[in-house]
């Protein structure tokens, strides 16, 4: 039985994407995808109050460990001479992959958008591996300060450094888990190129996550 | 924003539809960005190739924040699709980045701890 | 108006009706209605807080409340007005008219939109959960670090307001992206962007400021909850960290949010005074980009609550010109309104007098304001009654004033009957009356050096008159508002016979029946102005016929749906977890919240959002 007339509809105005639109939208872009524009502008928010408490806080610190410079740090007790904790290469090789990941989904999205599961599936899949690689470096890097003498509470750099990149971290996570799922949806054949709206969306979340470390891996690591 | 349609059938010049091929170089782009980004860092910190330390490392912060932007310009235009994409979607994005600069150029200088106290 | 084939089909459409239609429901209005409700009874609540504190200051050297619980009234006074009061009667209204406003048949995320109000109610009912342990938040509602750190707060009074907000900092964002997104994509052809009603721009902007300002207090709120629970220093001077960030952060949120409390009801008065001087709204561009020029300048201003910190003379100077700049487009609105009563044909309705009301106490508490942004007399104001006076016009003969007038004004769309016109003036008049004798003797007390936040005074510091007086001007105020329950509980026991159109407003949803059927509007008639109505009325010769209601056949609408509930449970699992830190194994209860957050999370987003075609 057809639908009756949906005097709503926009008169011109091609659907972009999906399907998955019941309804055409006024600007001819999905709803979702709008929806998860303004989600990343309104997360540009949240990390820049992380990112300036980072600020404001550098040089701060009352006792080390310090990112780049050496200072006095609590260790067993007492007051101990302190190496600078950062490390530069496995953060770096990090930032690579998840550099690389954001050109792997967007083959991957390719792969959906004309149909060529193959694709989909292998360049969604390595995506979910960088991204894994990319949370077990941070796990490991944790777990290396923490051995070295800084726990989250230790300074004011520790506690800013944890909860920017931690923050950071769990919206990679959030990231992993959503894109896992798309990957089982999609070895399921779940995803023609009807439905890559929704490995659209994914994508951009994804792509907005590399893009907040692009801001973060320089002015946490790389600035003196 | 009006009703506009965004036509998805244009046979594709790679500024209207980009390729796995141009994605593949904007890739290679950003690595070699963050290679400098790193190399910068070692420069200045008098790591590597010592001779440019006092060049580079008073400018450094400001190198930094243009190889990074140029990155995030990149991953956003290209990878994001706003450079294809209705004009209300870049928008959305840059608005919000507008605000948060504001936010942390304000709250660094508020704080700048080289003011003496009630100076600034 | 186009005859549909609809019109003729027998009536099938049958909404449902009992508790489990009610917890499931994805309907905008019927959403609406439960934010109404559920935002008027913490609005009694915080009222009666008002009066429990006026009653103890009726007296000098008073002891009907001990001081801590004194502290807790107002810390939970401002709370419950501001984030359980004012926002979400704003979202009744967001709810309910926005999709009508612009001819749609729902907002874009129906699920999204219910999930808004179980988190809402349930962070509400969280925060409000304290007063049985005896733990209510007593720091005051923005939550000055470090008098909210362990040290000097040491229960769990801190904590749950830390946590209640943050949960009810999801309800606002999730509503905002909805109707942001709404906005942007589901309006009716021909509804330009400059044709949509006033009220919906200033909706449009209240869900902007939202997005750009929740955030921030979100990281704050984190920055004190890390502080109280895992030993971070971020505003603890001993470990280094600036109390001052916190202050920040916090009015970085807080200026914003003063918008975000006005701007509603602003877009109400600029509905109701076009329709009740029968003329339009002076100067709608005007009004659309001062509008938004207020929230821009609103990010902008902040600092100027913080003018008795030390920031120093340039810092001062910066945000006293930019606060004394962003009274450039408020004059603008207030002469706009004026500029539309002006020669027009006043039709003197309750929903008139509220909305002129509005305008007149606003002006009052922005001319308070204005005094404020000079930080030389600040430093004489600020945390004394004079600040107290100034907020409660803006926000009580502001925002108050102007949501009860779109209460008068919509109450017949939204439940078919008219409010009593002699109740309604009756309510009017004594609400007035007793707000300004509740608190224009602020202003005196406050220049006479009466500090804000103190339980008692004592007898001889010249504070005895005008507290009195206040006081019983709050309970005149009291008894106003008995008037507005007692109008509507009796006005609910008639029949549903109001027209649709009792008004002669100008927008959609005086088209189509009152209340309107679930799917909103049959056919949308063509949008070709900011006042489609009347162009529809000027058409039939000054008449609208009286729509008719018809079955909806073949109409998709949303299923209901229970997942949105689910996952509210489950952020308040998660995020009310922390309350139990001090427990071995609390983590556990983290990990049941985050469980049952995404199961509701998967759940919903397999579930088709429309019934399965056939």
């Amino acid at each position: 039985m057809s639908h009756a007339s949906h005097a709503m509809d926009a008169p011109h105005g091609v659907r972009e994407g999906s399907m998955h639109d019941m309804h055409p939208t006024t600007t001819g872009i999905p709803s979702r995808k709008v929806a998860l524009w303004t989600l990343i502008g309104s997360e540009c928010l949240f990390f820049a109050s992380l990112i300036s408490t980072y600020l404001v806080y550098k040089g701060k610190s009352l006792v080390g460990p310090l990112p780049h410079t050496e200072s006095q740090c609590m260790l067993h007790g007492q007051m101990q001479a302190c190496e600078p904790i950062i490390e530069i290469p496995l953060v770096t090789f990090g930032t690579a992959v998840l550099l690389f990941s954001s050109f792997f989904i967007v083959l991957a999205l390719y792969g959906a958008q004309k149909g060529r599961r193959g694709m989909l599936i292998g360049w969604l899949g390595a995506t979910v591996v960088a991204g894994l690689f990319f949370v077990g470096m941070q796990v490991y890097e944790f777990t290396h300060f923490f051995h070295k003498g800084m726990g989250y509470s230790t300074n004011l750099f520790s506690s800013s450094f944890f909860t920017l990149t931690g923050f950071h971290g769990s919206h990679v996570t959030a990231g992993v888990i959503w894109l896992s799922t798309l990957l089982v949806l999609a070895i399921r054949g779940k995803i023609p190129p009807g439905k890559s709206l929704n490995l659209e969306i994914a994508a951009l979340y994804w792509h907005f996550v590399d893009v907040v470390w692009i801001v973060i891996f320089p002015v946490v690591y790389l600035m003196r | 924003m009006d009703a506009h349609a965004h036509d998805s059938q244009a046979p594709g010049a790679q500024h209207a539809h980009p390729t796995p091929g141009l994605y593949a170089r904007i890739a290679l782009i950003l690595f070699v960005l963050t290679a400098l980004e790193v190399m910068v860092f070692e420069i200045a910190g008098g790591h590597f190739i010592t001779s440019l330390q006092s060049v580079v490392a008073p400018v450094a912060v400001l190198i930094l924040l243009v190889l990074s932007a140029a990155k995030f310009a990149l991953v956003a235009m290209f990878y994001m699709h706003l450079k294809q994409d209705p004009r209300l979607l870049s928008n959305l994005f840059v608005f919000p980045i507008i605000i948060a600069a504001v936010i942390i150029i304000s709250l660094v200088v508020l704080f700048s701890y080289w003011r003496k106290v009630g100076a600034l | 108006m186009a005859t549909s084939v609809l019109e003729h089909a027998p009536a099938i459409h049958q909404e449902k009706s009992g508790l489990w239609s009610w917890i499931t429901t994805v309907d905008h209005k019927r959403i609406g209605i439960l934010y109404g409700t559920t935002a008027f009874i913490f609005f009694l609540i915080g009222g009666i807080e008002a009066l429990i504190m006026r009653l103890q200051l009726m007296r000098p050297d008073n002891h009907l409340v001990s001081a801590e619980a004194f502290n807790s009234l107002f810390t939970m006074h401002g709370t419950t007005m501001i984030f359980l009061g004012v926002m979400p009667l704003s979202a009744m209204f967001f709810n309910y008219f926005i999709p009508l406003h612009i001819g749609a048949r729902d907002v874009a995320f129906p699920r999204l939109n219910a999930f808004s109000y179980w988190v809402f109610l349930l962070g509400g009912l969280f925060i409000n959960f304290s007063f049985l342990l005896n733990a209510a938040p007593n720091a005051g509602w923005f939550g000055y670090a470090n008098l909210t750190e362990r040290t000097y707060s040491p229960g769990l009074n801190t904590d749950f307001w830390v946590l209640g907000l943050q949960i009810l900092g999801i309800a606002s964002m999730a509503a905002a992206i909805n109707f942001f997104v709404t906005i942007v994509n589901l309006r009716a052809p021909g509804m330009k962007m400059l044709r949509m009603p006033m009220f919906v721009w200033m909706s449009f902007i209240t869900q902007i400021l939202l997005l750009l300002a929740f955030p921030v207090i979100t990281v704050a709120l984190v920055f004190l909850m890390m502080d109280r629970h895992f030993g971070s220093h971020f505003f603890l001077p001993e470990g280094g960290g600036d109390p001052v960030l916190w202050q920040h952060l916090f009015w970085i949120f807080g200026h914003p949010e003063v918008y975000i409390l006005i701007l509603p009801a602003f877009g109400i008065v600029s509905e109701v005074l076009p329709v009740f001087s029968r003329k339009p709204l002076f100067g709608y561009t005007a009004m659309v980009f001062s509008g938004a020029f207020i929230a821009f300048l609103g990010f902008g201003v902040w600092s100027h609550h913080m003018f008795a910190t030390g920031m120093g003379p340039i810092a001062d100077s910066f945000f006293a010109i930019s606060t004394m700049l962003i009274a450039v487009p408020t004059g603008v609105k207030i002469f706009n309104w004026l500029g539309t009563i002006w020669g027009g044909s006043l039709q003197f309705k309750t929903p008139l007098y509220f909305a002129l009301g509005m305008v007149a106490m606003f002006i009052i508490g922005g001319l308070s304001g204005v005094m404020h942004s000079s930080p030389p007399a600040d430093l004489q104001q600020t945390d004394s009654y004079f600040v107290v006076a100034h907020f409660h016009y803006v926000l009580f003969g502001g925002s108050i004033f102007g949501l009860t007038a779109g209460a008068y004004y919509w109450f017949p769309k939204m439940f078919g009957r008219m409010l009593n016109e002699t109740i309604g003036k009756a309510h009017f008049w004594l609400m007035l009356i007793g707000f300004n004798l509740t608190f224009f003797p602020m202003h005196f007390l406050g220049l006479n050096g009466m500090p804000r936040r103190v339980y008692t005074y004592a007898a001889g510091s010249n504070f005895e008159f005008w507290n009195r007086i206040e006081t019983w001007g709050a309970l005149l105020l009291a008894f106003s508002l008995l008037l507005f329950v007692y109008n509507v509980v009796s006005t609910m026991r008639k029949p549903k016979t109001a027209p649709a159109d009792p008004w002669k407003g100008a927008t959609l949803e005086w088209l189509i029946p009152s209340p309107p059927q679930e799917f909103n509007f049959a056919d949308v008639p063509p949008v070709n102005s900011s006042t489609p109505a009347w162009d529809l009325r000027r058409a039939g010769g000054g008449q609208l016929p009286e729509p008719k209601r018809v079955s909806g056949a073949g109409i998709h609408l949303p299923s209901p749906s229970i997942w949105p509930v689910v996952t509210a449970c489950g952020v308040l699992g998660v995020i009310g977890s922390i309350l139990f830190t001090h427990m071995k194994g609390w983590f556990v209860i983290t990990l049941c919240g985050a469980a049952v957050l995404l199961f509701g999370i998967y759940r919903w987003a397999f579930e088709p959002p429309f019934p399965e075609e056939h």
